[in-house]
């Protein structure tokens, strides 16, 4: 920005200010930053606007301080559209300001186009920060979910648990068939128990997944069994008319378990009742 | 007094917050845990329709009285490709994307009234309605 428009501001920057403050003001009365104390408000608003300013003093645009400032806000949680906001009528403010302090036209023109250009770097630099934090969270959390999506436990020997939590879409059907495969034969697993406890809905499309995932366990010599059917899961498969009948289905984990040992030739026994039958 | 609510499908996460809205407001009407469950499970299999065939549309759900009985309705619409012969997709195991074949009649024993209309070319919406006891 050139030294003129620069020295325009600093030289009205009082009244500039008082402008901003009266405008974010308002803009809060409007907005969800309801939840926010007046002093926490005002704190902020009156640290941004001074941050500006010593920003627009320095002339440079990557200003540390303006960044830091910004990520604080982004941790915090404010909304995008304060600053975004805070930053037009900042705008407003100033074009106003010095143009009400200003007798020649073309000055003012000139200073419009200098606090324009100026306004519109910060705007891009602060949106690519912001954005760039959302896709990085974005991108964790898909990471974390995808961690999460499909383990396969082994609990016993040749038995293991697959436990489904959540919503099952196309990517994570395609997860649950390969861990399951995979699993199945690294731990050399003869009954693999698929609980669904934890997942919400049992459409047509998961149902689908299951059963085409069972099949495939059917196929490398292991026996799936579904386990965790909730009461109204079972209605409204039913209801659905899916025919689970191929393979076998318990209500809980624990009768899975019992009855995966029981096809293994196994059993658990209280070790004080074997003593006292011998 | 009527909650309406509209969910966009054009992904799969649409699938989930057209679920998650419908079995909020299931439950905001009174509907037990049974019926929630056959009345997400409809707007899943629906809303997946939609994503499936026509790639886009929308999920409406909204609350409805008829003579003292309450009850919660659903509209699936989308402007895709229609469905070519509504007798054979109400059909139990009747497919053209290699699945159960059992959504639509699924969803049609899921609810209590259950209608479809759909013009070749021009789109399809289902609307299904459940009534609370």
């Amino acid at each position: 920005m050139k030294a003129k428009a620069r020295e325009d501001v600093m030289n009205h920057q009082e009244q500039i200010i008082d402008s901003w403050l009266n405008q974010i003001e308002a803009f809060r009365k409007e907005d969800g930053l309801k939840n926010v104390t007046d002093s926490m408000f005002d704190n902020t608003s009156r640290e941004f606007v001074h941050k500006l300013l010593t920003t627009l003093q320095q002339d440079a645009v990557s200003d540390e301080e303006l960044n830091q400032f910004v990520e604080r806000l982004i941790q915090m949680g404010w909304p995008l559209n304060f600053i975004t906001r805070g930053l037009q009528e900042f705008r407003k403010a100033s074009v106003s300001v010095v143009a009400a302090n200003s007798d020649v036209p073309e000055d003012k023109l000139e200073f419009f186009q200098e606090i324009e250009n100026w306004v519109d770097d910060v705007v891009n630099l602060l949106v690519d920060q912001y954005s760039g934090s959302w896709e990085n969270t974005v991108f964790l959390q898909k990471m974390a979910l995808k961690e999460l999506s499909a383990p396969l436990i082994p609990v016993f020997d040749k038995i293991s648990v697959m436990p489904l939590v959540g919503t099952i879409d196309t990517e994570r059907a395609k997860l649950i068939m390969e861990n399951l495969l995979d699993g199945v034969i690294e731990h050399r697993s003869q009954v693999v128990l698929i609980d669904i406890t934890g997942v919400p809905v049992v459409d047509t499309m998961v149902a689908h997944h299951i059963i085409q995932a069972s099949e495939a366990v059917r196929l490398v010599g292991a026996t799936c069994i579904l386990v965790g059917i909730r009461p109204e899961i079972a209605q409204t498969i039913v209801n659905l008319g899916i025919d689970l009948g191929r393979f076998p289905t318990k209500s809980t984990l624990k009768k899975g378990v019992e009855t995966a040992l029981e096809m293994t030739k196994r059993e658990i026994t209280d070790l004080d009742e074997q003593e006292g039958q011998a | 007094m009527q909650v309406q609510t509209h969910v966009d499908i054009n992904s799969e996460w649409g699938i989930v917050a057209a679920r998650q809205a419908g079995r909020k407001l299931a439950r905001e009407i009174g509907f037990g845990s049974v019926d929630q469950a056959r009345i997400t499970t409809a707007i899943s299999e629906l809303a997946r329709n939609i994503y499936l065939y026509a790639n886009q549309g929308q999920i409406k759900i909204e609350e409805v009285a008829d003579s003292g009985k309450r009850g919660m309705k659903i509209i699936a619409s989308d402007e895709g490709p229609g469905i070519k012969d509504v007798r054979r997709v109400m059909e139990d195991g009747f497919t053209t994307s290699g699945g159960l074949g059992a959504g639509l009649p699924g969803v049609k024993r899921l609810m209590d009234e259950f209608i479809i209309d759909s013009e070749m070319d021009e789109g399809t919406i289902i609307t299904a309605i459940k009534w609370l006891r």
